[in-house]
């Protein structure tokens, strides 16, 4: 029976020749979700009456002949960060809880045009800060292969969903490797497009230079298939670029010739995990015996990535966060005494821990006599990144590295050490200040069966370059097809 | 000795506020219409500061706007950037206002603002522009006026609306020099077609600064606190409150002798009802707009080729017009100003006129009494009155061939007014034909048709006749009026000329 734990394109070869139908594989992610997820949490709302509905009704046009989108009839997770008209969109905060918005973020608008089923809005941490999904205001999401670990963050439900065969694929955002994180931490694919390559329009902004929607899946291609969705030059968002999609499984299964791999030595150094440096090491070893030069690179400024991004992103997040007053929409304090008290008392009770510290963080660098000193000398050192970056795709074609220092942490082991966590996005954060594209595919697992992910960075809008870069690492280890004990249970 | 509180100096700055006329708003779709009727209708995710919603800039609103930045004289920038401005209140649904901060698109400029309003000597004053920038509008908050604690509302049709913000260096002297520089204003944007000014709409608002430069016991020059009056919609709200907060600031300076407390600078707002400017805000408020560019949005290139377009696209400007008026078509410098400041239909109708009745001198004497006249008895616009510049270059045109007096003029010019607009389609030269001859009001210019009532009009009035013959030269007059009563058309020169020598005969 086909379940949502097969490939995409298997699932979509079977939906053609009638071996199954979108309401079977509907229904099968529902009660996968209906089996575990209480368990793992990724869904803050499953749509299940519509997402039945729509399945079937993909199937009536399927059966009369009727031309169908891309992605025909496959269940999608959307993580609850972009608006979804008619169906609650949290960001996993008190803040939007039960907030229904009046529109459709562009991509889920391009979901539908493509014939996807949506499932259900996937946990996140709050407006997408923090790297384990515990700063949901509705709990955690775990990591399917080890309920005690973190999904990672902050597309955590995104993942873990996708790990776990409650959907074959899954549309995540990524501010600092919110979709590369946590696909390691899973061991799924996730990349994070060049930014400006998916439009932003409906997705609920974090930090706007950094915002980027991508897709989740269980295999390179699926992925491919899901960008081709996602990608779009859309009018409504002025820092959506105007460039063509290309058709990105064309390519996939043709190796790059002489393909350049960089590294960068200090991603190798104290901090990093064992097991990751020798997954990464192994993944390394695999492009070199399919023919690629592995070349070492600098990136002088790498060492600031961390400090540059908790400032850029915090002062951006301050300013789009200030929205949410309590006036238009969304949570507004029950007891207040004038204007300004139901300001002050509608964020202090609806938001968290961590947004919070961001937005407080965030509104000192922009603060007059800091605005110099902080935001504006960060973003000198974005240029510098970039300009690294930039120099070091002058001679190698990706840059391969971890993604993150460790496999999935345990809950609970990071939360009270915000710094420890913010050092832990090191790995990701440059692709965001840079625009570059990312990806993270499974490179191996931990002594103790906890997934590990090898990212690969390409120049902007080389995601095409990217993708088949991970599928002959894909084709070589077959690390995708390796399931959670959990998710291969219930099948 | 030194005379406490001398007169000094006035400095007063202003910022302006212009909405602009879009079809739409500057960063969405939604009609841009003043509509308070009908609150949040002209709203959508964008200018209602949804999540996830994005703003994309109108380039029409960059257009018009480069358009007043030019015809300001300013120097407009080949890259600007939008900043986001932040603040909380509840008509600002995003929390802050897309604006622009340290690279506006247009720098500089001037305006030149008559010193007096009348005679032909006027003197003009360059006020000179620190910037000129472009941001949206906030939405409106409706309070509760009855005070018994209901909710306020907020309308957002307004939030969102294109509005270009002119920032004055402060180089005005006075109220009514500053009342007459927003008149100007109004009457440049209004012309360039960039904004109607509505000032009872909002789209014309003003925020003025004020201090004063007077001289101490000692003799020492001090400057008062700079005061910033808000949301000023009236110029003469606007002269109203500067001389309010020119008389206030001397007041507290008698006071307190030029020593302030507090030298910050303060927020004052303006109670048209009372008269008075009260304060609004104090320092400890102060507010850090922690402004930084908006990361929505990319910096816009202006091409010179496209300024140049526009430049070249200009219309005639106001200031222009009335010189050209007093230069070329030789009116009073008064004529000019009273024809210019009533807008640019009412300009190009004066010199349609002019033109075609050939005399320039009486087209404005027409207009600026008559047609004024009639359009403010009749509240009506240029663009709706009865007799279009044809129709009046006609009659004007058979005053000067003399087929017409100007009494008679006047009656043909009434009963045009009064014409059924239904009514019979003619042309205007066959109307006035009509009203002529319906009325007998031909100029009688040949003596032959004169005489038999010259005859009895002197036989009516045997002691004028007798006097003038006498010598008493003013007697003929009474005589002329009587003749000229009773032949409607006849030239009052014809029918002198004859009289006198009917009655030298
Ligand atoms: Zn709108």
């Amino acid at each position: 029976m086909a379940t949502a734990l097969e490939s995409s394109a298997t699932l979509l070869d079977q939906l053609t020749d009638g071996q199954t139908t979108s309401l079977r594989l509907t229904q099968d992610c529902l009660d996968r979700i209906a089996a575990h997820d209480t368990a793992i949490g990724a869904f803050l709302h499953v749509d299940s009456e519509p997402a039945l509905a729509a399945a079937a009704a993909i199937d009536r046009r399927r059966e009369a002949g009727e031309p169908l989108g891309l992605l025909a009839g496959l269940p999608v997770a959307v993580k609850d960060v972009l608006a979804t008209r008619g169906q609650p969109t949290t960001c996993a905060s008190r803040m939007l809880q039960g907030w229904v918005p009046p529109y459709d973020a562009h991509v889920v608008e391009r979901l539908r045009r493509a014939d996807a089923v949506l499932i259900g809005k996937t946990n996140m941490d709050e407006f997408a800060m923090g790297s384990t999904t515990e700063n949901s205001a509705f709990g955690p999401t775990r990591t399917p292969w080890r309920l005690d670990c973190a999904a990672g963050g902050s597309s955590g439900g995104s993942a873990a969903a996708v790990a776990a065969g409650m959907a074959p694929l899954a549309v995540g955002s990524d501010t600092g490797g919110s979709i590369r994180q946590p696909a390691s931490f899973c061991g799924v694919v996730g990349l994070k497009p060049t930014y400006g390559r998916v439009s932003r329009y409906g997705l609920v902004a974090f930090a706007s230079s950094l915002d980027q929607v991508g897709p989740f899946s269980g295999d390179v291609r699926g992925a491919a298939l899901l960008l081709e969705v996602l990608a779009d030059h859309d009018p409504r968002d002025a820092t959506c670029a105007d460039e063509p999609v290309p058709a990105y499984r064309d390519q996939l299964e043709r190796p790059l010739d002489a393909l350049r791999v960089g590294i960068c030595r200090d991603h190798f150094t104290e901090g990093l995990d064992k097991d990751v440096d020798e997954a990464v090491e192994a993944a390394i070893d695999v492009y070199r015996r399919l023919g690629a030069e592995i070349h070492d690179i600098q990136l002088p400024h790498a060492r600031f990535a961390v400090a540059c991004y908790y400032l850029v992103a915090p002062s951006e997040a301050s300013s789009n966060l200030a929205r949410y007053d309590g006036v238009h929409y969304g949570a507004r304090s029950d007891d207040y005494d004038g204007l300004v008290d139901m300001y002050c008392r509608s964020r202090g009770e609806a938001f968290g821990a961590e947004v919070k510290r961001r937005i407080m963080l965030g509104t000192y660098a922009l603060s007059a006599g800091y605005y110099d000193a902080f935001y504006l000398k960060a973003q000198k050192v974005r240029r510098l990144i970039q300009q690294d970056y930039q120099q070091a795709f002058t001679s190698v074609d990706v840059i391969a590295s971890p993604v993150a220092p460790t496999p999935a942490i345990p809950l609970g082991s990071l939360v009270s050490d915000p710094l420890q966590m913010y050092l832990a996005d090191t790995y990701t954060i440059s692709a965001n200040l840079a625009g570059l594209p990312g990806l993270s595919l499974p490179a191996g697992f931990s002594d103790d069966g906890r997934p590990i992910g090898l990212q690969l960075l390409a120049p902007p809008f080389q995601e095409s370059r990217l993708l088949q870069a991970a599928a002959m690492h894909e084709r070589e280890t077959q690390w995708h097809l390796r399931r959670p004990p959990l998710a291969e249970d219930s099948s | 000795m030194t005379a406490p509180c001398s007169p000094a100096t006035t400095i007063i700055g202003l910022e302006v506020h212009v909405q602009l006329l879009t079809e739409t708003k500057i960063f969405c779709g939604c009609l841009n219409r003043f509509n308070p009727e009908e609150p949040n209708v002209q709203t959508c995710p964008v200018c209602l500061g949804l999540p996830g919603a994005l703003p994309v800039m109108n380039r029409r609103a960059l257009e018009l706007a480069i358009r007043a930045g030019l015809a300001l004289s300013g120097t407009i920038a080949g890259t600007t950037k939008w900043d986001r401005k932040q603040y909380y209140y509840p008509d600002l649904p995003k929390a802050y206002q897309i604006s622009q901060f340290d690279l506006p698109f247009c720098d500089g400029g001037w305006m030149d603002v008559d010193d007096a309003d009348d005679g032909d000597e006027t003197q003009a004053s360059r006020i000179r522009l620190i910037r000129v920038h472009l941001e949206e509008d906030a939405g409106k908050n409706l309070h509760d006026e009855t005070q018994r604690g209901r909710d306020s509302r907020i309308d957002l049709n307004r939030a969102g609306t294109p509005l270009l913000e002119i920032v004055s260096e402060p180089d005005l002297r006075s109220a009514a020099q500053s009342r007459r520089y927003l008149e100007e204003m109004r009457l440049l944007m209004v012309y360039l077609g960039v904004s109607d000014c509505n000032m009872q709409e909002g789209s014309l608002r003003c925020d003025a600064n004020i201090n004063l430069e007077l001289v101490n016991d000692d003799g020492v020059a001090i400057r008062t606190p700079i005061v910033e009056i808000k949301n000023l919609n009236s110029f003469r709200g606007v002269e109203a409150a500067l001389e309010y907060e020119i008389g206030r600031q001397r007041q507290e300076f008698a006071e307190c002798g030029g020593v302030y407390a507090d030298s910050e600078k303060q927020t004052r707002g303006w109670d048209a009802d009372r008269g008075v400017t009260f304060a609004q805000r104090g320092k400890e408020d102060a507010a850090d707009y922690r402004y930084f560019p908006d990361p929505d949005l990319v910096p816009v290139q202006i091409a010179a080729e496209w300024i140049e377009e526009l430049r070249t696209g200009l219309c005639e400007l106001p200031a222009a017009r009335r010189q050209r008026l007093v230069d070329d078509l030789k009116l009073s410098r008064y004529d000019a100003s009273v024809i210019i400041d009533q807008g640019r239909d009412l300009a190009d109708y004066f010199e349609a006129v002019a033109q075609r009745c050939g005399d320039p001198k009486r087209a404005a004497n027409w207009v600026t009494q008559d047609v004024l006249r009639e359009l403010n008895d009749r509240g009506q616009a240029i663009g709706d009155f009865a007799i279009d510049a044809d129709g009046l270059a006609a009659i004007l045109a058979r005053i000067a061939s003399g087929d017409l007096t100007t009494r008679s003029a006047r009656e043909v010019f009434t009963a045009l007014l009064d014409d059924d607009p239904e009514g019979e389609q003619v042309t205007v030269e066959a109307r006035i034909d009509e009203i002529i001859s319906d009325r007998g009001l031909a100029t009688i210019a040949d003596s032959g048709a004169l005489e038999p009532l010259i005859d009895a009009v002197i036989e009516r009035n045997p002691q004028a006749a007798a006097d003038f013959r006498g010598g008493k030269q003013a007697a003929i007059g009474k005589l002329i009026g009587e003749v000229m009563r009773e032949a409607k058309g006849a030239d009052p020169q014809s029918v002198r000329a004859a009289l006198i020598e009917r009655l030298s005969s």
